[in-house]
């Protein structure tokens, strides 16, 4: 008798854990803890250099897109994966970040969003950050169906379809990690790569490799920088007021740094 | 009664096909590529414009509506048993797999909405061969072969080697949901040494319930030969249990082979699929085994059973009192 009568209320329990994973937004961190310290500009430096490879670099293997027509017209010569986009010797899509050194400091949150787009069966940008609690908007350029599917191990996943062209959803990340993933599970080739920041001292290489962090506070910091098939690499970096700083991370391929 | 039998045959071979499908759902890594349930990306899922199953939408949609017409074939077969079989047993049957068959869905719904938990992803592929399992012995049941009369097996060993056997491959393909469902695939690359070794030298729990599926291959293996064994040296004049027995072997080889390509493929998904699809065979077969094997003993007890659920329900369940050997079990 009272198994049945819990029925009713395991099946309304299931449908609420269904409903409250199906969320589209999650809540946005609090504001600044007391006592915390906000960075002086004016004694600020600067903190840029380049990501390199050395060696041979793996080739990108071609995608197979035949999954999908609209994909395959698209790309009419054809596309490859975007693991290793090398420019001069220099290695682009590295996400470099202050990992840690930062202490106290508080940072406010960006209102603009930052954009995430689905294009030519395509993410763009394929490596990128946000801040905790910034609103991340990902949108569809495509004339077909994708579902945008973030695997986080520190944030909540969640997996959004987004079949009509021109879709904007909005998601926030509450937690600081590093990367999360994102994949669409219609076209399995495509992937994009998220750092989820908790202060502004972030880059992604461009442009032969090349990272610039503006405006970081003196201190002693650990700097690294991740690549997706190749690892992290880290340096420890002291940094004086209003000083400049050049460093470089070199990365081999054969004897890859690993995650 | 020979159309329900050959009705319930149809039910077995389309969840043989729902098996496949969803399969290929697993193997492909499409299992969220349609991410709300019931409906299809916002189509009522009967409605969704062919033209949009592209990719993995292919996939987990086919396995959707595939998985829907055996829910619609499973409801009739449920209704046509429960008017035309005089075995009370045998109704209720029906309509267990029809309780299998709803919660199966309701367990597929939830994994998607729940982005595919590993416990909620096992429990829908070892609920898919309970399913396939329950429709395979109404089938069975429902065959003429099942109601001929027959001289009684009486052998225990063969009864416990058989039931043993079935509980095994059963475990077995938990095992193998697990390894799938938890991405542990490839966590033992290598085939047939284990990273060079027969045991591994490292271990993580990927690798180790890795390693406890070919383990359990090995199990497997050994009872089914030995069951088999038991069936041709001491039954070889029933040709239905030699037939059942041969065929399970040649399933089991079978699967051993798949096994070991779909490591050395790195997954491809058309050979997890049909490694999927080859584990349920092996299960079938060494069920439908087990029951031959069981029938003579089940008359006495069912009979008995069905005299106090129903009374006298008719004229035939008196004379199978008097002559258990015939009466349809």
């Amino acid at each position: 008798m009272r198994m049945n009568a819990l029925r009713p209320t395991a099946a309304v329990a299931i449908l609420c854990l269904a409903v409250a994973c199906s969320q589209d937004k999650q809540a946005a961190p609090s504001g600044p803890p007391p006592n915390a310290k906000v960075v002086d500009e004016s004694k600020a430096g600067n903190l840029s250099g380049r990501v390199t490879v050395e060696g041979a670099v793996p080739s990108n293997p071609p995608i197979k897109m035949s999954a999908d027509p609209y994909c395959l017209r698209e790309n009419p010569n054809g596309a490859m994966f975007e693991n290793f986009v090398v420019n001069n010797g220099g290695l682009e899509n590295v996400f470099v970040y202050v990992k840690d050194g930062l202490g106290g400091y508080y940072f406010e949150v960006p209102t603009q969003p930052v954009k995430l787009d689905q294009k030519r069966c395509h993410y763009s940008p394929h490596v990128l950050g946000v801040r905790a609690g910034q609103t991340l908007a990902i949108s569809n350029s495509d004339e077909t169906l994708h579902n945008v599917h973030a695997l986080p191990d520190v944030n909540s996943e969640w997996n959004k379809g987004q079949p009509l062209k021109s879709m904007v959803d909005e998601k926030i990340f509450t937690a600081r990690e590093v990367m999360v993933p994102f994949k669409c599970d219609v076209h399995n080739w495509m992937q994009a790569f998220v750092g989820v920041m908790d202060h502004p001292y972030y880059a992604i290489t461009r442009d032969g490799g090349t990272f610039e962090l503006k405006h970081v506070p003196a201190g002693t910091y650990t700097v690294e920088a991740w690549h997706e098939k190749l690892g992290t690499q880290a340096q420890t970096v002291t940094l004086g007021e209003k000083e400049s700083k050049e460093i470089t991370f070199t990365f081999k391929p054969s004897g890859a740094a690993t995650k | 009664m020979i159309w329900l039998h050959r009705y319930a045959k149809l039910v077995v071979a389309s969840t043989v096909l729902l098996i496949a499908a969803g399969g290929m759902v697993t193997s492909t890594g499409s299992g969220l590529s349609v991410p709300d349930w019931p409906n299809t990306y916002g189509w009522f899922m009967f409605s969704f414009p062919m033209d949009k199953w592209v990719g993995g939408i292919l996939y987990e949609h086919s396995h959707r509506l595939i998985a829907s017409t055996v829910g619609f074939l499973t409801v009739i077969l449920a209704i046509w048993t429960w008017r035309v079989e005089p075995r009370a047993w045998v109704r209720r049957l029906g309509f267990a797999a029809l309780g299998a068959v709803i919660l199966q869905g309701l367990l597929g719904g939830l994994t998607v909405l729940l982005l595919l938990p590993a416990p909620i992803s096992i429990g829908h592929a070892g609920l898919a061969q309970l399913f396939f399992c329950l429709t395979l012995v109404l089938a069975l049941v429902t065959s003429p072969s099942w109601s001929a009369d027959r001289p009684p097996i009486n052998d225990h060993a063969l009864r416990a080697f058989a039931t043993v056997t079935t509980l095994f491959v059963y475990g077995q393909i938990l095992l193998g949901a697990t390894m799938r469902h938890t991405g542990a695939g490839m966590a033992i690359p290598t085939f047939p040494l284990a990273f060079g070794h027969v045991l591994p030298p490292v271990w993580s729990p990927a690798i180790a319930i890795h390693f406890a599926h070919r383990v359990g291959a090995l199990c497997v293996v050994l009872a089914i030969f030995t069951t088999a064994i038991q069936v041709w040296r001491h039954h070889r004049d029933r040709p239905d249990l030699v037939r059942t027995a041969t065929l399970l072997v040649l399933f089991v080889c079978s699967q051993a082979t798949l096994g070991a390509l779909v490591v050395i493929s790195g997954l491809s998904p058309v050979i997890n699929t049909a490694h999927v699809v080859n584990g349920a065979l092996v299960l079938g077969a060494s069920l439908v085994l087990t029951l031959r094997s069981w029938r003579d003993v089940s008359v006495h007890s069912v009979v008995a059973g069905e005299h106090r659920d129903t009374g006298t329900r008719s004229g035939d369940m008196k004379r199978s009192l008097r002559d258990p050997r015939g009466a349809r079990v």
